[in-house]
C-alpha cells in the first residue's frame, strides 16, 4: 500500500526541477515518518527542497509573514483510530505556539466537528482560543454541515461570508479565497462549488493584477486525487480556469487526512494532515475509513502545515510538521503515545 | 306472478351484494399481511449493502451504520431522509408504494443505493 501512494506522489511531482535530493527516499520519509517538505516558488517556477528537521526553528525566519493551516479536527470522534482528538488538537495548538515566528493567522480547512454538535464546536473554539495567532479563518467540511444545512456553522464561523460560507480577504499583498465545496452534494458526485459560488469567485478575481499571489483554500481537494472515494471537486476545473492568468497560485485543502502535493504550471496543490486521525492512501484500503495505527505512531501521521510567505522574493514555502516530530520543547513528542 | 318475480330478483341481488362485501374485506386483510416484513441494508466500508434491494410493498427497510464514520440515507427524490447515523445507529422507512427508490449518503455522495418495491 505504501508503494501505491509513493508512485502517485512520484507521478505528481515528476515535473519538479531537480535539486539533487533523493526525492523518492525523501518522500518516503515525509509520508510515513512525517518529516516536512518545503517548496518555494520563485518567479512562478516551483522548486522543492528537502526540509531537515533541525532547520525547523529557522523555517519562518526572513519570511514576510507566516500562517498555519490546520485541518480535520473532527472534535467528537472517539473511535479506536484516535479516542482523544481533543488532546491531539491541543498538541497541534502547542506546536503552533512554539513556532519561532508567530503566525499572522490560522486557516482551518474544515471538519472542525464530527457531527456538527454545538458542544463539539464549543470545544474547538475553546482550544483554538489558546493559539498564539488570534485570527482564524474557517471553511466548512461536510461534517460541519450535517444536521441543519450548515446553519449553525454559518452562525458561528460565517459572519460576513457569502452563500454557504465563502469569502476572500487580502493580507500583506496576498489574496486569499475561502471556498465551500461540501454543500448541496449530489448523489454519485464528488465535492461541488456550484454555479453561484463560481460566479462570485470569477467576479472576486476581476481587476486584480496577475502578479498578485493567490491562495485558495477549501475542504475537499480542488484537484481530483481519487474519484472512487470522492476525493475531488466536480467543478474545480472551472474554478481553476479563473486563476490561470495569475503568476502564483497555491491551493490548500484537507479532507483526505494525509499530505499530497501536485504542481501544475503555476498552481501548487497541497493537502494537509488531520489533527485527529489518518486515512489510507488512495485505493490502498477497501474504503476511506479512519486508519488505525499503533498508538506510538499516531502523532507521526497527524500534524499542522505552516506556510511562510516571502512576498518580496515572490516565494512561498509550505512546511508540514507532524505532531510527533522530535522537539525538545514539546514533552511527549518524538515517538511517545498519543498524548493521553 | 310479476310481483313475486320481482321480489325474488331483489333477494338474489341482495345476496350477491353481501357476498361481494365479504370478498372485498377478505382481500384487504390478505394484502395487509406482508406489511410486517422487514429488510436490512448494512452500511459498511462506505458501501450500502446490498446496493440494490428488492422488497414487496409494505416492507420496512432498516439501514444500519457499521462504519466508524457518520453516514446518511437520503432519497434522491426527497421521499425520505435520515438523520445523521453515527456508528451503529439506524434509520427505518416503510415503503407503501411500488417503484424504484434511489438514495445516497449526503455526506459521502459517491455512496448510492436503490430499493426496488414490487
Amino acid at each position: 500500500m505504501h508503494n501505491t501512494k509513493l508512485d502517485l506522489i512520484d507521478q505528481k511531482l515528476q515535473d519538479l526541477s531537480d535539486d539533487g535530493i533523493d526525492r523518492r527516499g525523501f518522500l518516503k520519509c515525509m509520508a510515513w515518518a512525517g518529516t516536512g517538505l518545503v517548496w518555494t516558488m520563485s518567479g512562478g517556477i516551483p522548486i522543492s527542497r528537502a526540509f531537515a528537521k533541525t532547520s525547523d526553528r529557522n523555517a519562518g525566519k526572513g519570511a514576510d509573514f507566516t500562517f498555519v493551516q490546520i485541518s480535520d479536527s473532527h472534535i467528537g470522534f472517539n473511535k479506536p483510530a484516535n479516542p482523544d482528538v481533543t488532546a491531539t488538537l491541543q498538541t497541534a495548538i502547542n506546536k503552533i505556539n512554539a513556532m519561532p515566528q508567530k503566525p499572522d493567522f490560522i486557516i482551518h480547512t474544515g471538519d472542525l466537528s464530527q457531527l456538527s454538535k454545538p458542544s463539539e464546536f464549543d470545544t474547538l473554539d475553546q482550544l483554538v482560543k489558546g493559539a498564539s495567532a488570534k485570527q482564524v479563518y474557517f471553511v466548512p467540511g461536510e461534517h460541519d454541515m450535517l444536521t441543519d444545512n450548515g446553519e449553525q456553522y454559518l452562525q458561528r464561523y460565517g459572519k460576513g461570508t457569502k452563500g454557504t460560507g465563502w469569502y476572500s480577504f487580502d493580507h500583506k499583498g496576498v489574496h486569499f479565497v475561502g471556498l465551500v465545496n461540501v454543500a448541496n452534494l449530489k448523489a454519485g458526485g464528488m465535492g461541488s462549488l456550484g454555479h453561484e459560488q463560481l460566479e462570485w469567485f470569477e467576479d472576486d478575481l476581476k481587476g486584480r493584477s496577475s502578479s498578485t499571489p493567490i491562495v485558495l483554500f477549501a475542504h475537499i481537494p480542488l484537484w481530483t486525487i481519487y474519484p472512487e472515494w470522492g476525493w475531488g471537486t466536480d467543478d474545480s476545473e472551472q474554478a481553476l480556469s479563473y486563476v490561470k492568468r495569475f503568476g502564483s497560485v497555491t491551493v490548500l485543502n484537507g479532507h483526505i487526512h494525509q499530505i499530497m502535493q501536485k504542481v501544475e504550471g503555476k498552481v501548487s496543490f497541497h493537502t494537509a494532515m488531520s489533527t485527529a486521525f489518518p486515512q489510507p492512501a488512495p485505493g490502498s484500503a477497501p474504503s476511506a475509513g479512519p486508519m488505525k495505527v499503533p498508538a506510538d505512531q499516531l502523532q507521526r501521521v497527524l500534524g499542522i502545515t505552516d506556510v511562510n510567505y516571502l512576498v518580496s522574493g515572490r516565494s512561498l514555502a509550505v512546511v508540514d510538521a507532524p505532531l510527533g516530530e522530535s522537539d525538545p520543547t514539546s514533552p511527549g513528542s518524538g515517538g511517545s503515545t498519543g498524548g493521553k | 306472478m310479476q310481483g313475486k318475480f320481482w321480489f325474488s330478483d331483489l333477494t338474489t341481488s341482495g345476496i350477491i351484494a353481501i357476498v361481494l362485501l365479504i370478498a372485498g374485506s377478505t382481500t384487504v386483510t390478505a394484502s395487509d399481511q406482508p406489511s410486517a416484513a422487514n429488510a436490512v441494508v448494512k452500511i459498511d466500508n462506505f458501501v450500502f449493502g446490498p446496493q440494490t434491494l428488492t422488497v414487496p410493498v409494505g416492507t420496512t427497510v432498516t439501514w444500519t451504520n457499521k462504519d466508524d464514520i457518520p453516514h446518511t440515507t437520503v432519497s434522491t427524490d426527497g421521499i425520505f431522509k435520515s438523520k445523521v447515523m453515527d456508528p451503529d445507529e439506524e434509520f427505518s422507512y416503510k415503503f407503501t408504494k411500488s417503484g424504484t427508490y434511489s438514495y445516497y449518503c449526503s455526506v459521502h455522495p459517491k455512496m448510492t443505493g436503490k430499493i426496488v418495491v414490487q
